[in-house]
């Protein structure tokens, strides 16, 4: 199955559900065609979407809209918080090339602050799943929320078996380790699994955290991990404020704790524009030198368990 | 529009302009721009729009969106002189225990959406239309923007994407009170000629005198104006409607008088000389 498959099934079984795009079609080429009256393309207008869509929320749809990742979230941001986020309306925001998926496209098209400026919107959910399995698998719920949510789209396919129970506000916990854990989310979760495994031939313990569901965050998968391991590693394809790495520091803050956390994100930078796996490579967030990193960092200090 | 039905419209609206005048105090609120679109309100919600204390959650309502939400005093003292707001309510304004406060809040029924920031309206109210058209339902769709609140992008978005979906069950009304904020709109970002550009747009377009209840009967009850187009409104009037001492000046936008000068207003509004205004001239917010 694929997103449009779901998505046409899923607007089919329940009237209340409209599709909408900024013109982009990348996801959804085959609705005009199958929903009629209930595609909707306001060509390229993502604040004039936004607003749309919460008018059609007014009427009791759920509009499911269509736009890339960075122009949804930043040129239409005021929308979002004032016409869904205030009223808390069930828009559901699929976002289209976030973070390093943007690969060629060059720093307007990257949105690598998108995760922080949706979460600072009260009621908003955030995900960003691993790849298209683990997608499909959590978009069901995340659809049939009350909530506004926002996901980072990702497509990508990996021979990766996912947990197929999906929960909001609940991370995948794929392993648990006593040296490092790390916490991730979307894209670079696939080469997390690389990290793990060139860093378990290294005789390390290594944990491994799906953190799907960023709002709500899964305060107790961060805990869990500070408290087995001795270094914790946030991996994301984000600037280094507002996202992950924030979100683990507030909760330690939140429960009087710490511990020896190295972030790999984007610092005050925009990324490389390039073919992904030249991104990867130039950017360091392959999952060779991000193991690489990491095993520096070991070296670097003695860390005991916080 | 019999005689006896206008002046009865004339009669609520100074009405509405006295809830108007006594918000202005104590805090104060945006005067000048709910005075020119007094009439307006008065006459949509008397005369022309089917919503009334029982229906105003059913989707068959007919549905207004305030779009230039700082004129809410125009709207919430329409709700109050035709029954869809208890009066007393409006003694609740600025006050914590309520929601009744410088913009609109949808915990007023009434309200369809809140606003405040410009421009957003257009296309909440196009969301719906769309909604009714799939649904085949007949409900009228307004929204009233503000003049200088057609600097905002956002709204013309609105109106290129309403035509190219050919909503016709969607009307602009826009308030043309000559005044944004500070100047005059047409010293600042100039709008005429304005039918034009909304006709080029693809809307199809009527001007009339937004204080003449006879132009505004005939101009509501010929929507929709077209069979593939969406509608526009164009309301001539005067900022500060009513009150010759504020009437069409650029500083008397947002007013916060003094107990006597709104004893002086009200007197005013019903004749009487003008009153010497000494409290702040201008107050941006």
């Amino acid at each position: 199955m694929s997103y449009e498959e779901l998505l046409r099934d899923t607007a089919l079984a329940d009237e209340r559900f409209v599709v909408m795009t900024a013109e982009n079609r990348a996801l959804v080429r085959n609705m005009p065609a199958t929903l009629k009256e209930r595609f909707i393309d306001t060509g390229i207008t993502e604040q004039t979407m936004i607003g749309a869509a919460a008018g059609l929320a007014l009427r009791g749809r759920i509009p499911v809209v269509h736009a890339l990742a960075s122009f949804l979230t930043m040129r239409a941001f005021e929308f979002i918080r004032t016409d869904l986020g205030i009223p808390n309306l069930p828009v559901k925001l699929s976002s289209w090339i976030p973070g390093f998926l943007s690969d060629g496209n060059g720093p307007t098209h990257q949105a690598i602050e998108d995760i922080s400026i949706m979460r600072g919107i009260p009621g908003m959910q955030v995900f960003a799943p691993a790849d298209e399995q683990d997608l499909l698998g959590a978009l069901p719920k995340i659809w049939s929320s009350p909530n506004p949510a926002y996901v980072r789209i990702n497509i990508r396919k990996t021979d990766f078996k996912h947990n197929p129970v999906f929960e909001i506000g609940k991370a995948e916990v794929v392993a648990t380790g006593t040296d490092v854990t790390l916490l991730v989310y979307g894209m670079l979760f696939e080469e997390t699994l690389k990290t793990k495994t060139i860093l378990e031939k290294e005789g390390l313990s290594v944990g491994l955290v799906n953190m799907r569901s960023l709002k709500p965050l899964d305060e107790k998968a961060i805990l869990d991990a500070a408290k087995n391991s001795r270094l914790l590693v946030t991996i994301e394809d984000h600037f280094l404020t507002g996202g992950l790495y924030t979100m683990v520091a507030e909760t330690f803050l939140r429960h009087h704790t710490t511990a020896h956390v190295l972030p790999i994100a984007l610092h005050e930078k925009w990324f490389k524009p390039a073919l992904l796996q030249e991104v990867l490579k130039f950017e360091g967030f392959t999952g060779e030198k991000i193991a690489h990193n990491i095993i520096t960092e070991l070296e670097k200090k003695t860390l005991t368990k916080a | 529009m019999k005689e006896e039905k206008r002046k009865q419209l004339e009669q609520t609206a100074l009405k509405v302009r006295e809830h108007i005048i006594n918000l202005s105090t104590d805090g104060g609120c945006f005067t000048g721009a709910s005075l020119s679109c007094a009439d307006l309100l008065v006459y949509l919600y008397s005369d022309f729009l089917n919503v009334h204390k029982g229906n105003l959650t059913s989707p068959e309502r007919d549905y207004l969106f305030l779009s230039k939400g700082h004129d809410v005093p125009a709207l919430y003292g329409t709700f109050a002189e035709l029954g869809l707001m208890d009066k007393d309510r409006l003694k609740n304004h600025l006050q914590t225990n309520d929601s009744v406060y410088w913009h609109p809040n949808r915990n007023v029924p009434g309200v369809e959406f809140h606003s405040g920031s410009l421009g957003h309206l257009p296309s909440v109210a196009m969301g719906v239309a769309f909604d009714c058209r799939m649904r085949k339902q007949n409900n009228k769709v307004i929204v009233v923007t503000g003049d200088g609140e057609l600097n905002e992008g956002s709204v013309w978005e609105a109106v290129l994407v309403a035509c190219a979906h050919k909503l016709n069950n969607l009307t602009f009304v826009i308030d043309r009170n000559q005044f944004q904020a500070n100047v005059a709109t047409e010293d600042l970002i100039p709008l005429e000629p304005l039918a034009d550009k909304f006709e080029a747009f693809g809307c199809k377009v009527k001007r009339i005198n937004g204080h003449d209840f006879l132009q505004l009967e005939e101009a509501f009850r010929a929507l929709p104006l077209s069979a593939d187009k969406p509608s526009v409104i164009i309301a001539d009037t005067i900022r500060g409607k009513g009150l010759p001492s504020i009437e069409a000046r650029a500083d008397r936008w947002f007013c916060n008088f003094n107990k006597e000068e709104i004893k002086s207003l009200l007197k005013e509004l019903h004749g009487a000389e003008q009153t010497n205004i000494e409290s702040e001239t201008l107050i941006v917010r």
